[in-house]
């Protein structure tokens, strides 16, 4: 039993510099991939409501099918960019 | 003198400016509040917004902020002598850098963690905005021409490093791709990439001839310079690298040179340790030839980054504000990043002036300007070697070890350069209607590409870096004046919550009298020399300059009439309730 415990502190203490290693080094690069996915969604969902923002949208007959799975993404979006509600009525809020 | 006792005399010197100075700036200046509620915390949202531990923050900011540049400027420096240049670095370090980026955080926070070309709108006028932009410009022209001739120049010197900085480019994607694919824990993969690329180093060395014999060859048969050659591929890299999604290879790259910074460091400041290494060159240059430029001002603009830099106020205002968990860590993570900058400036300083073989060695090196600028971070390079024989490591692996070390920060830095140059190119193309190039990024980043390539090629010749000596000081002065406005949006912030801006004054006015002085000088120099191309860059520079003295002064006037309005004169440092109200806004 004696022996188990200095292994399971070097175990912790490797987790430690793992977790701290990961946070110093890997969690800007991560922001980086998790804001060019975000970019990307963020183009998808204008594209798919650009109607609802007022311009017209060619493939509009097309997307108006992806109004129902992305309208909850249209929403965190409108909201981040700082439009309280959805500039068309009845598309979301 | 030890070089041991010169590390830690600095290192002593910023612990008591940490102690005493800080604190100063922290509470009577800047005003820190610990109930403030940062952007981390009002906007959160798990990628820019996010609350992060503050000695991880102080890892991202300084592993953004130190490079090349802190490196390059106190090798050059070492011409006036390593005294100058150790004084000007470590005074730069608290009364300036210290006070800039610190102040850059705090603004930054207070307003809702906006960049400083908005805040220097905002707070300043809408042509500040303008000026911003047009320093900027210059700024990262200068910044990719000046890292393009010094990449060029280490591959032409030092071979040895073709191949490692080569197998970086696949190794980076790699470990990219694995992490992203995995998303396991990246401490072995770090490991194993960083083993990897040194394993390349000894390669590289056993190749470095025919690498060279192959360089020579390709640049004779084009009639070029070996070192015009790889000006030119460095180019063309940075044109193919920047048009790639920033995770695929600018950020691996990043990732894998935050992990060098630490590991040349320990190298440096260990092999000092070790090895008992003694300042040999001048504590002041008393030898330099009739015609060289000054202390006063070239000092000054010849160090910028490692003593104060603008291109800080780009990170601390655009990133590290968005991060800081709270508004009393701005001082731990402004403060300390500028003095782990002073830090690695330090190391550059002793590098090229410990252990280099007596002071005939050092009149030798650096017999005029033209020499120091040319041959610093070779200097550098041959230093680091020196350090890691302490560790049984060869003099010449250990000097392609620092080269790799450069060459990786360089690279990196003109990736981003020619990234962020393409979107200034389009904005200034809209300012001024050329509407094609405002739409086109194919157009704007050819724009990025080739005017800091016309101008690395300047330097070209027999003139012994000469010219390249005098770009590097424009780059000096352009960062320097980049400072200087984010210090003048920080001074105006000051003096309007009624709190004593001396402290961010003084640099302040320190900094735009030394640029103006010295690219003064310069026009002088270009015209006599017929150099029309520089005398019009430094002429466009000193415009900015001039520009940026009445904008600042206006600025501060009516911040000053506001006051002297609402009847505060005088009560600048009094802690009121509704100064309080003000600083929480």
């Amino acid at each position: 039993m004696s022996h188990q415990r200095p292994l399971r502190r070097l175990a912790d203490g490797y987790r430690r510099v793992v977790s701290f290693h990961d946070a110093l080094f890997v969690a800007p690069w991560r922001a980086g991939l998790e804001r060019e996915s975000r970019r990307q969604e963020e183009l998808l969902v204008t594209l798919v409501f650009l109607e609802a923002l007022g311009v017209e949208n060619p493939a509009g007959y097309y997307t108006l099918e992806l109004y129902p799975e992305l309208a909850e993404r249209f929403h965190a979006w409108h909201q981040d960019a700082g439009m309280r509600r959805a500039p068309e009525p009845g598309v979301c809020c | 003198m030890p070089a041991i006792v010169v590390a830690l005399t600095v290192l002593a010197v910023f612990a008591l400016a940490y102690r005493f100075y800080a604190p100063y700036v922290a509470e009577k200046v800047y005003g820190l509040d610990p109930d403030f509620v940062t952007p981390a915390h009002e906007f959160e949202d798990g990628v820019d917004y996010l609350p992060t531990n503050k000695h991880v923050l102080f890892g991202h900011h300084f592993t953004s902020v130190a490079g090349a540049a802190p490196i390059l400027g106190p090798a050059i420096a070492v011409f006036w002598g390593w005294g100058p240049a150790l004084a000007w670095i470590v005074l730069g370090t608290v009364f300036a850098a210290g006070v800039h980026d610190f102040g850059a955080i705090v603004v930054s926070v207070r307003n809702k963690g906006k960049s400083i070309g908005t805040l220097s709108s905002d707070v300043i006028n809408g042509r500040a905005r303008t000026l911003f932009l047009l320093i900027i410009f210059f700024l990262l022209t200068l910044v990719n021409a000046v890292f393009a001739w010094v990449i060029g120049n280490l591959f032409a010197n030092n071979p040895g490093a073709v191949i490692p900085i080569f197998f970086e480019i696949p190794l980076a994607i790699g470990i990219g791709q694995y992490i992203y694919r995995t998303r396991k824990a990246a401490l072995i993969p770090s490991i194993v990439g960083v083993v990897l690329l040194y394993l390349m180093i000894p390669v590289g060395q056993a190749f470095a001839t025919p690498v060279d014999a192959g360089a020579t060859a390709v640049a004779s048969a084009l009639s070029l310079e070996v070192r015009t050659l790889w000006i030119l591929i460095v180019f063309a890299y940075a044109f193919i690298a920047c048009r790639l999604p920033v995770w695929v290879l600018l950020q691996p790259r990043d990732f894998i040179n935050s992990h060098q910074l630490f590991i040349a460091l320990a190298v440096i400041f260990g092999g000092v340790a070790i090895g008992g290494f003694v300042m040999e060159a001048p504590l002041v240059n008393s030898a330099m030839p009739e015609g060289s430029p000054g202390i006063f001002p070239f000092l000054f603009i010849t160090i910028a980054c490692g003593a104060v830099s603008g291109f800080h106020s780009l990170v601390s205002s655009g990133t590290t504000a968005k991060q800081l968990d709270r508004d009393t860590d701005a001082k731990y993570v402004g403060v300390m990043g500028t003095m782990g900058e002073g830090a690695l400036a330090t190391a550059s300083v002793i590098a090229v002036a410990a252990g280099i073989g007596g002071a005939a060695a050092f009149s030798e090196r650096y017999a005029d300007y033209g020499a120091a600028s040319a041959g610093g971070l070779g200097y550098f390079t041959e230093g680091v070697g020196r350090f890691a024989s302490s560790f049984g490591v060869s003099a010449e692996l250990g000097a392609i070890f620092a080269a790799v070390v450069v060459i990786s920060f360089a690279a990196t830095t003109m990736d981003t350069g020619v990234r962020l140059q393409r979107y200034v190119v389009q904005e200034i193309a809209e300012l001024v209607n050329v509407k094609p190039l405002a739409r086109s990024l194919w157009g704007s980043t050819i724009v990025a590409v080739l005017v800091p390539l016309g101008l690395s090629l300047v330097p070209g010749g027999d003139e012994r870096g000469l010219a390249f000596g005098r770009l590097w000081r424009l780059f000096g002065t352009t960062n320097q004046l980049t400072a200087g406005l984010a210090l003048a949006v920080i001074a105006v912030w000051v003096a309007r919550r009624r709190r004593n801006p001396t402290a961010v004054m003084a640099p302040l006015v320190f900094l735009l009298v030394m640029t103006t002085y010295a690219l003064f000088i310069q026009l002088g120099e270009f015209a006599a020399d017929s150099d029309w191309l520089l005398f019009g860059l430094d002429l466009a520079i000193f415009v900015l300059a001039v520009w940026l003295i009445v904008e600042a002064g206006l600025a501060l006037y009516r911040a000053y009439q506001d006051r002297a309005g609402e009847g505060v004169v005088g009560a600048a440092d009094t802690p009121r309730a509704d100064q309080r109200d003000a600083d929480r806004r």
